[in-house]
């Protein structure tokens, strides 16, 4: 069973309590972006074999929404943080880095 | 290698000589340097596309690989369901062109798929279900599908076990269609691979593809950990790792991989002879011929590749279940399991040519693939032969950029 720890409200909650809320830091388009910058931003989701970041929300909790670092090969998550970020924090790349010496990084 | 029928008088023939005469079904061929065409995945979809490549088009240079076992995927995973009563035309066409199919693979192949056409039941258990399942009823017949709107009484009486009355989810009526119904799962898959392995064909297991090879945007070959295979054309037929596929070949794909779970109770007396599916409380079940009851329900809702899903889940559907079938309360669950299933955004599959030339892609089956594999084999062994076909044409990567949507998600609810 997956347990994730709030960032806000700092309850450690396991997934009934929580809502999957797919890719974290979706780069959003608006008016004039190309088809392509759409299609990208509405359909093309990451969807890796290892590391992935994602959107969270502590729905029967604080009800707010933060962003987890996850395996989605072993269901390992290496941590929570704040979702008003651009990117994953650098300590928490490091200790993803430091655990999948193979990883390419975020990007 | 050479097909030995099977039939009645080659049992009594065999019961004379203590059955020691019979032969391996297909070949364990090692990999050759190269071939016309390459498969990558050994289920049903992709045993499918090779055997009608060679039936329908004469090409029989083909290999079909797999990183693990024959069917071992999503092939035999899934809870064997087989209808086509889908809302929209397209979709309508390939899966009641699967359906038609397996109505003779069985004589087909040679081989005894076991395929069941039962009948099948969607329940209608709120209004807006009454009404989304009618408009399928009028399109069905529309497209040349039968299926009907049955009331609750004769639902009562096509399943004795069923509990009309609710309380909170009465049976309000339901989708009927009475060629619907279930087959043997691995027996598809090993009826394929048999007769794919008599024309000739190479099935090639535990050799996954670690990498791509193409030249100048055209694929040339395939690197795999029994060493580089070339190819001319090549067939992307993974369903939950399309992903990480597409990516060794330098496109992405609009998929995302999630947690599909599915158990069977422990063997009773036959007591439900169609399949019922209950799509308000996610939950569908069937009676197995070995007396299981084989129940599946929703996806878990966050990315996954590792063929074990929720717990949560599964008690959700279970629950959901007793509601409508109080005598299953009672029974054990035999076993439970999970399987890798492809997502896209209109829960429509992917059958498509790609951005690398000679590199097409059957993916995105989501949770139903099972009742499409004859189809999909079908028509992706016309788009590999001949570059379009009928079947795939809506059905391309590209059509969420133009906005041509196959929308069967709101059709189909989660059991789909």
């Amino acid at each position: 069973m997956l347990t994730l720890e709030c960032p806000y409200c700092g309850v450690k909650a396991e997934e009934t309590e929580l809502q999957a809320g797919g890719e974290a830091h979706l780069k959003r388009y608006g008016p004039g972006s190309s088809d392509d910058e759409f299609e990208s931003y509405l359909f093309m989701r990451k969807n890796p074999k290892g590391v992935h970041f994602e959107r969270w929300r502590h729905a029967y909790g604080c009800g707010k929404w933060f962003l987890a670092a996850r395996c989605t090969a072993t269901l390992e998550v290496f941590g929570t943080y704040s979702a008003q970020t651009k990117e994953p924090p650098a300590d928490l790349q490091a200790k993803i880095k430091a655990k999948r010496p193979n990883w390419e990084g975020y990007k | 290698m050479a097909m030995r029928r099977y039939s009645a008088f080659a049992i009594a023939k065999e019961a004379m000589s203590y059955h020691l005469g019979w032969e391996r079904a297909w070949g364990s061929p090692a990999p050759k340097k190269k071939y016309d065409v390459i498969i990558v995945g050994a289920g049903g979809h992709g045993l499918a596309t090779a055997y009608y490549l060679g039936k329908n088009y004469g090409i029989t240079n083909v290999a079909i690989i797999e990183k693990g076992w024959l069917g071992g995927g999503n092939t035999g995973r899934n809870t064997t369901i087989i209808r086509s009563n889908y809302l929209q035309d397209p979709s309508a066409a390939i899966y009641e062109k699967a359906r038609s199919l397996y109505e003779t693979m069985s004589q087909d192949l040679n081989y005894n798929v076991m395929f069941s056409p039962r009948g099948l039941l969607m329940l209608g258990q709120t209004e807006h279900e009454v009404r989304g399942y009618k408009r399928t009823v009028y399109a069905n017949n529309l497209q040349g599908v039968a299926t009907e709107w049955i009331s609750p009484a004769k639902v009562k009486e096509l399943v004795p076990i069923i509990n009309i009355d609710g309380p909170r989810y009465p049976v309000l009526g339901a989708l009927y269609q009475a060629r619907g119904g279930t087959a043997r799962h691995d027996a598809v898959a090993w009826g394929y691979a048999r007769a794919c392995s008599a024309m000739g064909m190479d099935v090639i297991q535990q050799c996954e593809v670690t990498g791509v090879r193409t030249q100048g945007g055209k694929v040339v070959g395939v690197d795999t950990t029994k060493g580089a295979i070339d190819c001319d054309k090549l067939g992307m037929v993974v369903a939950g790792h399309a992903s990480v596929l597409a990516e060794q070949a330098g496109f992405r794909l609009p998929i995302e991989s999630l947690a599909l779970q599915a158990m069977v109770s422990e063997p009773i007396k036959p007591c439900m002879d169609v399949v019922v599916m209950a799509n308000t409380v996610h939950g569908y079940m069937s009676q197995s011929d070995k007396g299981e009851m084989v129940i599946g329900g929703g996806t878990d809702g966050y990315n996954n590749y590792t063929q074990r899903g929720s717990f949560h889940h599964i008690e959700e559907t279970v629950r959901a279940l007793i509601e409508t079938f109080p005598m299953i309360s009672r029974l054990k669950q035999l076993r439970q399991w999970g399987g890798i299933v492809d997502m896209t955004g209109d829960r429509s599959p992917i059958l498509s040519k790609t951005p690398v030339e000679g590199i097409f892609v059957n993916c995105g089956w989501g949770t139903g693939g099972f009742k499409a594999i004859p189809g999909s084999g079908w028509a992706m062994a016309e788009l590999m032969a001949r570059g379009h076909s009928p079947l795939t044409e809506e059905f391309s990567m590209y059509r969420f950029r133009e906005g041509k949507f196959i929308d069967e998600s709101v059709a189909a609810g989660v059991a789909h």
